[in-house]
């Protein structure tokens, strides 16, 4: 019994407190923004959000929100009363869930601070452009929609010229927001920092190419808010120079995430945040690590087109050729390269209901992956949020199959 | 009075055979020919692939597909090739299933399992103009995945309202020519524009023409029979049909000249994606209702707006584009689509809106509680209808018509 423990004691990732810490002052701070005349903005998780912070607005994502009502088992009752309201329940659950959390300020963290404004960024999908209309007429509050044209095989030239122009209507919009000019040596001061932080993440994942990993996809999913919600703030580097150390301290004193790490797993699409406990022991008993994941990287998969002294002007590019804005084949090329890199056994992908983007196009790479490397693949039919499109007992069943199939393929 | 099919029939003359004959439409042969205008469409809209590859063997013209309203028709025509919209398909989905989740749309999944099956085949090339998600993914996996013709993205942008998404609309078109040019070894010049916009431009004039005059006389008119009209001007030949629906308006001008509105019907207007279930009209008549008008992409969104006039054809083609009534999947504002179907039922002296929506269409879903809400406020009744393939069952939709235009 208090072996269990101390093992669990030592496998527990200590920063975890700090980042808890982290977060409820951050949302703490954005729900006194009114008291102390910050202004709110709610900002699409693909979205621009450097741009914000050089201006001092307090950037919110909806998407965190869902993210933390799906974890707390909230979402089922908020999905729900969206469908009450109109909305079909075949759409996606982090936009169900916030569209009715906004009218009864409920879930985990009583609402969300009430926004000044609204930028969306369609770089992940076109749900979040509906999603923000609804938003913006329910707070009758200024949209700012930043179009970023689908890169299917190529970023264009027109669309280079059309996402460069927006950068320039997105600076204009949050000072005539603001109410004053946009200090620029503030402005590249924070897309330094926000180029550091992708980086300090990225290097993070990275630890998890060691045998045994310092780290899970799942420990991934709850460290990654910071990149999300605070890209470009001191504090996130700070942050992740701290996890990055002790990712390091967990390689060199042979601490594996898991007790016994036989087998290295990718998974592909958005956690099943309900049930991300049960899932992740169900896979240490197997004694798989899911050791990398398609999400967690897209925050830092587009640093390649990034110039850290230019960050406004090369900011167009990268924020069009994030991993959802691209091409299926594209996208299995990078997964490839993620099996290679983290050298692993088997694949998992979750068919996400919420998520066409991310979803439609899996079996595709599914095909492509067992023909380029000949590993399993196991396809787990879920929602992010929405427990009622879960089956437990299904999902055990298949796993079980899967992890027989990886061991003999070991064994052999 | 309803289901009289070929009410339209009888007054449209038919230029089919003279075609053949003399390889330009004739409009003098009409009396007397025993295949009428209404057949013809009518034959096109049940056996398309017969049609197309019929033609296409007849004039050797390439044949371009395409899945959205938002295409620019007029360019394909300018390089000398034939646009056919997609729709879905009628047949059972095999193929489609191992590539698609079941979440996907109808017509998603039925473009996607004609391309697999092969049944269009005899397409030179297929365009994909970003709309949703969905169709966004469709893309993809066609393009990795269909063998013939080739692929196109038209990645237009997705909001309308701000001066750079305007001229990335015209750099994108001029973008899209170029690559039709090249994907067709043709020049599109300047004045092939120009004749495929005054063709466009016809098509969606007599559209318009026969929408208003079967929103005055419904009676005249059969939902269905407009329907399959609208459908097959998406696939035939264009400079043909361009004649034929100018005809069909002026025979239904002077058949309406006589005629007083029926004020017993009650008239409904349909709003939705598109509609791939003609039967729907046959039963919303047979209830007592009336279509007179609708918010279709197979449909008004379809004919709206024409190209005016000016020396930059593609620049017309884009303004077009930005200001023709606009689908659930781009931006114009945020009231747009709300305030455009409230003045269609006011135009259009409606008691009633149905929306027929597809499944797992998101746009449309998004949409629909805000449109609801706007027009409870102006205490417009609304029924909802989502469609799933296949339909309920028409025992229930004839209750559910009947209930509803009860209430109106
Ligand atoms: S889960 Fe998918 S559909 Fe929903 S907001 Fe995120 S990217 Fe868009
Ligand atoms: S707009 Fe709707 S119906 Fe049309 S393809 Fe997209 S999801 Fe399907």
């Amino acid at each position: 019994m208090s072996e269990v423990n101390s093992d669990k004691e030592k496998r527990k990732i200590k920063s975890e407190k700090k980042m808890r810490d982290i977060m409820t002052a951050y949302y703490i701070d954005a729900k006194m923004a009114r008291q102390n005349n910050k202004k709110v903005a709610w900002i699409t998780s693909g979205g621009p959000v450097e741009p914000l912070i050089a201006m001092d607005v307090i950037p919110v994502y909806p998407e965190n929100h869902g993210a933390m009502i799906g974890a707390s088992k909230m979402g089922v009752d908020l999905c729900e009363k969206a469908e009450s309201m109109g909305y079909s329940n075949d759409l996606c659950s982090y936009a169900r869930s916030d569209i009715s959390c906004a009218t009864v300020n409920g879930g985990p963290i009583g609402g969300l601070p009430e926004p000044d404004m609204l930028v969306c960024c369609n770089n992940i999908c076109g749900t979040v452009l509906k999603w923000y209309e609804v938003q913006a007429r329910y707070f009758n509050i200024p949209l700012f929609i930043f179009d970023t044209p689908f890169c299917h095989t190529e970023y264009t030239k027109e669309a280079k010229r059309y996402v460069e122009r927006q950068i320039e209507e997105y600076v204009a919009f949050l000072e005539g927001a603001c109410g004053r000019k946009m200090d620029q040596d503030r402005m590249k001061d924070v897309g330094r920092i926000s180029f550091e932080g992708q980086k300090l993440w990225q290097e993070v994942l990275d630890t998890a190419v060691h045998k045994p990993s310092p780290m899970t996809a799942f420990d991934a999913f709850f460290h990654l808010a910071l990149i999300v919600t605070l890209r470009g703030t001191q504090q996130t580097i700070d942050y992740y120079q701290g996890l990055l150390a002790e990712m390091k301290d967990r390689i060199h004193a042979g601490i594996g995430a898991i007790p016994r790490e036989q087998y290295r797993l990718l998974w592909d699409n958005l956690p099943i945040w309900y049930r991300m406990k049960w899932l992740s022991q169900k896979f240490a008993e197997h004694d798989a690590c899911l050791v990398a994941d398609t999400y967690t990287s897209a925050w830092c998969g587009a640093m390649k087109y990034i110039d850290e002294n230019k960050f406004l002007d090369s900011m167009a590019e990268a924020y069009s050729r994030i991993y959802l804005n691209i091409g299926v084949d594209e996208m299995a090329k990078m997964v490839i390269a993620m099996i290679d890199k983290y050298q692993v056994d088997g694949f998992v992908l979750h068919s996400n209901r919420s998520c066409k983007p991310y979803s439609l196009g899996q079996f595709d790479i599914q095909r492509i992956v067992e023909k380029e490397r000949n590993i399993p693949c196991l396809m787990i039919e879920a929602d992010m949020v929405d427990e009622r499109s879960f089956s437990e007992s299904q999902v055990s069943t298949r796993i079980d199959a899967f992890m027989e199939i990886i061991k003999d393929r070991k064994r052999t | 009075m309803f289901g009289k099919r070929r009410n339209i029939a009888l007054l449209i003359p038919n230029m089919l055979a003279c075609v053949h004959k003399t390889g330009k439409p004739q409009i003098s042969g009409w009396e007397g020919n025993a295949m009428d205008t209404m057949t013809e469409f009518r034959e096109v809209v049940d056996q398309p692939y017969a049609y197309l590859q019929k033609l296409k063997g007849q004039t050797g013209k390439k044949m371009v597909g395409y899945v959205c309203s938002y295409t620019p028709e007029e360019i394909l025509l300018a390089a000398g090739a034939h646009p056919v919209r997609f729709f879905g398909t009628k047949e059972q989905i095999h193929l489609a299933d191992s590539h698609l989740q079941s979440y996907s749309c109808s017509i998603v999944r039925g473009v996607l399992e004609e391309g697999l099956s092969g049944r269009i085949g005899f397409l030179d090339g297929m365009i994909f103009p970003h709309t949703c998600d969905s169709i966004q993914r469709l893309s993809d996996i066609w393009r990795m995945n269909i063998p013939f013709g080739f692929h196109l993205d038209l990645v237009l942008p997705v909001k309308l309202n701000t001066s750079s998404a305007r001229d990335y609309m015209t750099d994108v078109l001029r973008k899209f020519q170029n690559d039709v040019g090249r994907a067709l070894g043709v020049n599109i010049t300047d004045d092939d524009l120009q004749k495929a916009i005054g063709t466009m431009n016809a098509i969606r004039q007599s559209i318009r023409d026969l929408y208003e005059i079967r929103s005055q006389y419904p009676h005249l008119l059969s939902g269905a029979d407009l329907y399959t009209l609208v459908r097959a001007s998406m696939m035939m030949d264009r400079e043909r049909l361009a004649g034929m629906l100018a005809e069909t308006a002026v025979k239904m001008k002077a058949k309406a000249a006589g005629e007083k509105p029926d004020a017993s019907l009650k008239r409904i207007i349909l709003v939705g994606g598109m509609c791939n279930h003609p039967d729907i009209y046959p039963l919303i008549e047979k209830a007592g209702g009336a279509v007179v008008w609708d918010d279709f992409c197979t449909g008004a969104r379809y004919f709206t707006e024409l190209v005016a006039g000016g020396d930059d054809p593609v620049a017309g083609i884009a303004e077009r584009l930005i200001r023709r009534v606009v689908c659930p999947a781009k931006h114009a504002g945020l009231d747009r689509r709300a305030k455009h179907i409230l003045r269609l039922v006011r135009e259009h002296n409606a008691r009633g809106v149905i929306f027929l929506l597809f499944k797992f269409c998101d746009p449309h879903a998004f949409d629909y509680p805000d449109i609801r809400k706007s027009m409870d406020e102006a205490g417009i009744p609304v029924l909802l209808l989502e469609m799933e393939d296949p339909l309920p069952g028409e025992g229930q939709l004839k209750t559910r018509f009947e209930a509803f235009l009860e209430m109106v």
